[in-house]
């Protein structure tokens, strides 16, 4: 059985109430971190993750550099930055946006595909262009559980529709059944500190 | 060289333009699927040994996440599939060093990037500049100049330029020269004038630059006090006093002990009571300079040395 150590999650267009619908539901003994990214304007920074803590019992961080990832925290990706992830400790970048997008889903979602391998879930959701598409399949390829909200269920479905052409074979959940279903399958206690993401096997 | 020197000039001086603003991109560059992560590590660090062996650049301390990921991009652009390969070619190569030294050290920025960092310079730190008889700033990591150019244009509409001197650094000497030019492209002039509007712009944006060719030209006038030269916040030391530096959004290239130790050098070069002005997602909590400054603004990151 694999034990996950940390789950990300990509969204753009009707993310805020998507993300809120599966955070609702995860206990404050959550035990992997989640690492949110949002596309949305530079002009409100902070304001994401305090209209998220305002929804859930995990605590809401918007990611400073070098932050360390822990259990039962939500990280939320700051704008105007790429997020990256290294044996269990984030990275900012100024570099170009990728796809237009700075935060790019592609970027945060390769780079925790190739920290963290099968231990790695990604989640795409509601949104309306296709970035998330190329980081997931990369999460898939490297063995990690791939998620996609239930395109049906989507305020705008292009972004979910992308996903399951990248990856066919992800697991399609209506939003409502998301939250559940992480639960189910996260470790009971958060994985031991140093060996998070420090080594794919 | 077999290669006639004024055509290998121009086509350097192409590769150069190209790469000094680096462009948006279609694609995440990753190493293939196949790639094993321990041994991806270990080339890197055999790489970065050998780049500062070879040619003394010291890249061994940089946030492995971010240099794997633009040494990838190198990797893919040289039509190449490993690590080691790109290894090879640029310990033989002087001239693909160079354009890896490009890719390694040039920081994205914009002018005017986060319009209330240059709010909150207004209002909190001028006030206290304009004590001060000469006023020093050191702008460490300057890249391509736009943040030079903006504090320039704030320092000049506070009546305090003419008693300033901006000490503009990089390590990198072709970004240098490119802030000296001070041209920037036409096309980003739009978003610039509505950061410089939003960061409490007292004049019209337009009134700082010419548009010549594709380039919007910024006045000299704006350079009278400026210092540009190449400085290495790796390998070199302080070099003066100062009242302000500014030092954002180039931390987060480097590893935490390698940031604690510029922390270091930006303390020994501040007077005391003097400014530091960090990216909007840096912070002195994981430094062991936290409690040696006080915060004049929390959310822009401007701090003021107090012991």
């Amino acid at each position: 059985m694999i034990v996950y150590e940390i789950i990300v999650i990509g969204t753009s267009w009707g993310g805020l109430s998507a993300v809120s619908a599966v955070v609702e539901g995860l206990p404050s003994t959550f035990a992997l971190p989640l690492v949110v990214v949002q596309h949305r304007s530079p002009d409100a920074p902070g304001l994401l993750a305090e209209l998220l803590q305002a929804r859930t019992k995990l605590r809401v961080l918007e990611v400073e550099d070098k932050q360390a990832l822990l259990p039962a925290h939500l990280f939320v990706a700051p704008p105007n930055y790429h997020l990256l992830i290294d044996r269990g400790v984030f990275s900012l970048t100024t570099d170009a946006p990728v796809r237009y997008s700075r935060p790019s889903i592609d970027v945060t979602f390769s780079s925790a595909a190739d920290a963290y391998g099968r231990r790695a879930i990604g989640i795409v959701l509601t949104g309306a262009n296709e970035d998330g598409s190329l980081g997931l399949k990369r999460i898939a390829d490297r063995g990690g559980y791939a998620i996609v909200q239930d395109p049906a269920s989507a305020e705008s479905p292009i972004m979910p529709q992308a996903a399951l052409r990248a990856v066919p074979k992800a697991r399609v959940l209506p939003l409502e059944r998301i939250a559940g279903h992480l639960v189910m399958i996260a470790p009971r206690r958060p994985p031991l500190q140093p060996q998070m993401g420090a080594r794919v096997t | 060289m077999t290669s006639e020197p004024v055509d290998a000039g121009r086509r350097r001086e192409d590769r150069l333009r190209t790469a000094v603003v680096p462009r948006p991109t279609t694609h995440d560059s990753t190493p293939p699927l196949s790639y094993d992560p321990e041994l991806e590590r270990l080339e890197i660090e055999l790489l970065l040994e050998g780049i500062f062996r070879q040619y003394g650049f010291d890249f061994r301390s940089y946030a492995y996440a971010s240099i794997r990921r633009r040494l990838w991009r190198r990797i893919e652009a040289e039509g190449l599939t490993t690590i080691s390969s790109l290894q090879d070619r640029v310990l033989h190569e002087p001239a693909l060093m160079e354009q890896l030294l490009l890719d390694l050290s040039i920081n994205v920025t914009a002018m005017f990037r986060d319009p209330t960092f240059y709010v909150a310079v207004r209002e909190k730190v001028v006030p206290l500049l304009r004590t001060y008889p000469f006023i020093r700033i050191w702008h460490a990591g300057c890249s391509t100049g736009e943040e030079v150019y903006s504090m320039a244009i704030l320092l000049e509409e506070e009546g305090l330029y003419d008693r300033a001197r901006i000490y503009a650094t990089d390590i990198n000497e072709v970004v240098v020269h490119r802030a000296r030019a001070g041209i920037f492209p036409l096309e980003r002039m739009q978003e610039y004038t509505e950061n410089y509007i939003r960061a409490g712009g007292k004049r019209s944006f337009s009134e700082y630059y010419t548009a010549k060719y594709d380039g919007a030209l910024f006045s000299p006038q704006l350079q009278r006090n400026v210092v540009f030269s190449q400085h290495n916040l790796v390998t070199d030391r302080s070099f003066a006093e100062f009242n302000m530096i500014l030092c954002r959004n180039v931390l987060i290239y480097f590893d935490r002990a390698l940031q604690t130790r510029v922390h270091g050098l930006f303390h020994e070069s501040l007077v005391h009571l003097g400014i530091l002005c960090l990216g909007s997602k840096e912070s002195l909590r994981l430094s062991d300079y936290e409690t040696s400054y006080e915060e004049l603004s929390g959310p822009e990151r401007i701090y003021r040395k107090v012991r």
